[in-house]
């Protein structure tokens, strides 16, 4: 950044004595440019929060009273009803474990095609060279698209259950993964693949015994943190669609008054689920990371 | 050495078998997991449960549509509406080229010689290959006539008699008689036959758009197409399209409110910033409390507060989105490598002038490209969250989705969304790489 301000070659020595001015000059018009960035960027947010206000059903100011007007009438009734607790955390259980298992599942069947795809999209690793840009776009509109869009209309399909869900969040996982799979491939060592070709073997067997070792720590990481993010699109999906501790959220939350108990038991499984799956999956992608 | 090498070699092997094993035992354990799901997924079950019926719908309505061409036995209307919808009805003396209209007889041309006709009294139908099907009504009901025996694709009774072909759907009731054809491509997707452009091909489009007669005197040809396609009531251009941008606001604003918000924040959770650590470890638990309660929740309580719409969308991935800022910020802010702040602090700056100076120049690159990645997810998210808030094109999706016949819409926003998509990505993509160079 300094060389160009001084300008070169010939110009050199005179701008040298005025480099002082030079460089107030650089300072003014980088402070300039980023001062009309800051208030363009500042524009649009107030402008595109205006919008977003005009266009709501209720307004910012008039709602913000009542933001705690929902949790604490549900948690007052809760309180009543204390003692109900623990049951109802046993009933929700199998839910729970419905929906990890979702989550589990997605993460599994989504992160062997994410290797697959990765492999074969990397340059210099790929088995055809000249597809790496077709499985590119592949992952690309894996990931663009949302689990809620193939969820629903599995649904339509396939009827209610856990299996659409599971088919929605692998499609999305394998996208997700895919990319950085792909990533952490193409700065894999090639000299085991190049000794594992000089012995015949077949491209399988190179990726297999060359690659796979290389970057497993690291794919590992990426996957258990995807399975956090699948555990919360798995509620997600569970409350727009079916299936899950997110099903039971959305029916204890349509009965209202009267089933407070059960929304605050579900809340809270689903708090202490996901807190406790970050904490572990924190624990292990940090030894994972540094060896 | 030597005294060492056996034991070596033992501990090699050992580990080497214990490798070997491992190869095997993690698949299969992988593979008794996935059987242990299929079994409590119910997997078996779900053959029964699928309906390829259903599916065959949708993928045919994905891509084609189907035009009802109805006549009303009594008075003698004749209709023809795509997918029988009254914005998709065909204006008296604009029908399509298939359907040919001649007093009180209809002639309707389904290709491939499957030829319809309405006449008084009655409608024909020839199929190739077998003969034709006559239908004449009577005081006391239908009377049909074809080539004996009836092939199981008529159906016929007193009162109904439906003839299903490749071509296409023929039902005679007492009331009405309707034709279905089906036809690929997404109709009247540009202009409703209530638009003057309705039916013209490409170049008589172009040709009239720069030099043809004015159709509306008051509009250029041009603007007026622009308007018969933004006001589109078949496909509902406008709504779409401004849903889809709310989506996107949506993200925008909840993924950029959220980092100002976490800046401060986390500022005063990095603990090489924050002298007391009570604060730190109060901002702390208070970011891992907002990412544990999760976006399904915040997005529940805010939609009661605040009613559908945009706004709600946007704040309740501001709020979720300002606890992992937090975490990643005050992360970064701790990684930062203090000599700068040194040499800014021997000059004699105080606190903010050190964090604008000293500490602001190091993480921006850093903090500006998780903001773009999460830019850039969230507008797949604000799809979601719009289907549970009610706004934007989550909204339009669960409600087409809901009606389990307009597909060809969800086939439509679903494609609007991936390409909405993949433009975020590579705008974050260039973005960040714009921003993280320079």
């Amino acid at each position: 950044m300094a060389d160009t301000s001084f300008g070169s070659g010939a110009q050199r020595s005179r701008d040298l004595a005025h480099s002082q001015t030079a460089y107030l000059e650089l300072v003014r018009r980088r402070r300039m440019y980023g001062g009309i960035l800051l208030v363009l960027f500042i524009a649009l947010m107030a402008s595109g929060f205006n919008l977003a206000q005009s266009r709501n059903a209720g307004g910012f100011l008039n709602g913000l009273p009542n933001v705690f007007a929902f949790p604490s009438e549900v948690l007052s009734e809760a309180w009543e009803k204390r003692a109900n607790l623990p049951g109802i955390f046993l009933e929700h259980v199998p839910a729970l474990i419905e929906t990890l298992n979702i989550a589990a599942v997605s993460t599994l069947l989504g992160g062997i095609a994410a290797m697959a795809m990765a492999l074969l999209a990397t340059r210099g690793l790929a088995r055809w060279p000249r597809l790496t840009g077709l499985f590119r776009r592949m992952m690309d509109i894996c990931r663009a698209i949302p689990e809620i869009v193939i969820a629903l209309i599995l649904i339509y399909i396939l009827g209610g259950g856990p299996v659409p869900a599971v088919i929605a969040i692998s499609l999305h996982t394998a996208g997700a993964l895919g990319k950085l799979f792909s990533e952490v491939a193409e700065n894999a060592d090639l000299k085991p693949v190049e000794g594992l070709q000089s012995v015949g073997a077949s491209w399988g067997q190179q990726m297999w015994f060359g690659v796979i070792p290389q970057v497993a720590p690291n794919w590992l990481s990426y996957a258990l943190l995807r399975f956090e993010i699948n555990v919360r699109a798995s509620a997600i999906l569970g409350f727009v669609g079916e299936g899950g501790i997110g099903y039971d959220l959305k029916i204890a939350m349509q009965w209202g008054m009267g089933r407070y108990d059960q929304v605050v038991a579900i809340f809270l499984l689903l708090f202490l689920t996901i807190v406790l799956i970050d904490r572990v999956s924190d624990h292990f992608r940090n030894r994972l990371v540094k060896g | 050495m030597t005294a060492f090498a056996p034991p070596l070699a033992e501990t090699i092997t050992r580990r080497f078998a214990r490798r070997s094993m491992a190869a095997f035992a993690i698949p299969a354990v992988m593979l008794a997991y996935l059987v242990y799901a299929a079994i409590s997924f119910d997997l078996a079950g779900l053959a029964s449960r699928a309906r390829m019926d259903n599916a065959a719908i949708l993928l045919a309505d994905f891509w084609s549509h189907k035009t009802h061409v109805t006549r009303q036995n009594r008075t003698g209307d004749l209709i023809v509406a795509v997918e029988g919808e009254a914005k998709g009805t065909y204006p008296k003396g604009h029908l399509p080229d298939w359907v040919a209209q001649d007093g009180d007889v209809t002639v309707i041309d389904l290709g491939d010689d499957h030829l319809i006709t309405y006449d008084q009294g009655g409608a024909r139908y020839s199929v190739p290959d077998y003969g034709v099907i006559d239908i004449r009504q009577t005081e006391d009901g239908l009377t049909l006539t074809a080539p004996e025996p009836l092939p199981d694709w008529i159906n016929a009774s007193d009162n109904r008699v439906s003839v299903t072909t490749d071509a296409g759907r023929f039902a005679y009731t007492r009331s009405k008689v309707e034709t279905f054809r089906y036809q690929p491509g997404w109709p009247l997707f540009f202009f409703t036959p209530a638009s003057a452009f309705h039916g013209m091909s490409w170049p008589e489009l172009a040709a009239s758009a720069l030099w043809g007669e004015r159709v509306d005197p008051d509009r250029t040809n041009i603007a007026a197409m622009a308007g018969d396609f933004w006001n589109n009531s078949m496909w509902r251009h406008r709504d779409v399209i401004w849903a889809m941008f709310e989506t996107v606001l949506m993200a925008f604003l909840g993924t950029f409110g959220a980092a100002i918000v976490a800046l401060p924040l986390g500022f005063m959770a990095a603990s090489n910033m924050m002298p007391f650590r009570l604060v730190r470890f109060g901002l702390r638990r208070v970011f891992d409390f907002i990412r544990g309660v999760d976006g399904l929740i915040w997005t529940i309580v805010l939609a009661r507060a605040f009613g559908p719409g945009p706004m709600t969308g946007a704040l309740a991935i501001l709020l979720t989105d300002t606890g992992s800022f937090g975490k990643i910020f005050s992360e970064a802010l701790e990684n930062i490598d203090e000599k700068q702040v040194e040499g800014v602090r021997s000059t004699g700056a105080n606190t903010v002038q050190r964090a604008r100076f000293g500490v602001i120049p190091q993480v921006m690159p850093v903090l500006l490209s998780q903001v773009l990645y999460f830019l850039e997810s969230n507008t797949r998210g604000a799809t979601i969250i719009g289907a549970i808030v009610g706004g934007g094109i989550g909204l339009l999706l669960t409600q087409a989705i809901q009606t389990q016949k307009d597909w060809e819409d969800v086939a439509y926003y679903m494609i609007l969304i991936v390409l909405t998509v993949i433009a975020m990505d590579s705008l974050s993509g260039w973005l960040r790489r714009k921003l993280i160079k320079g």
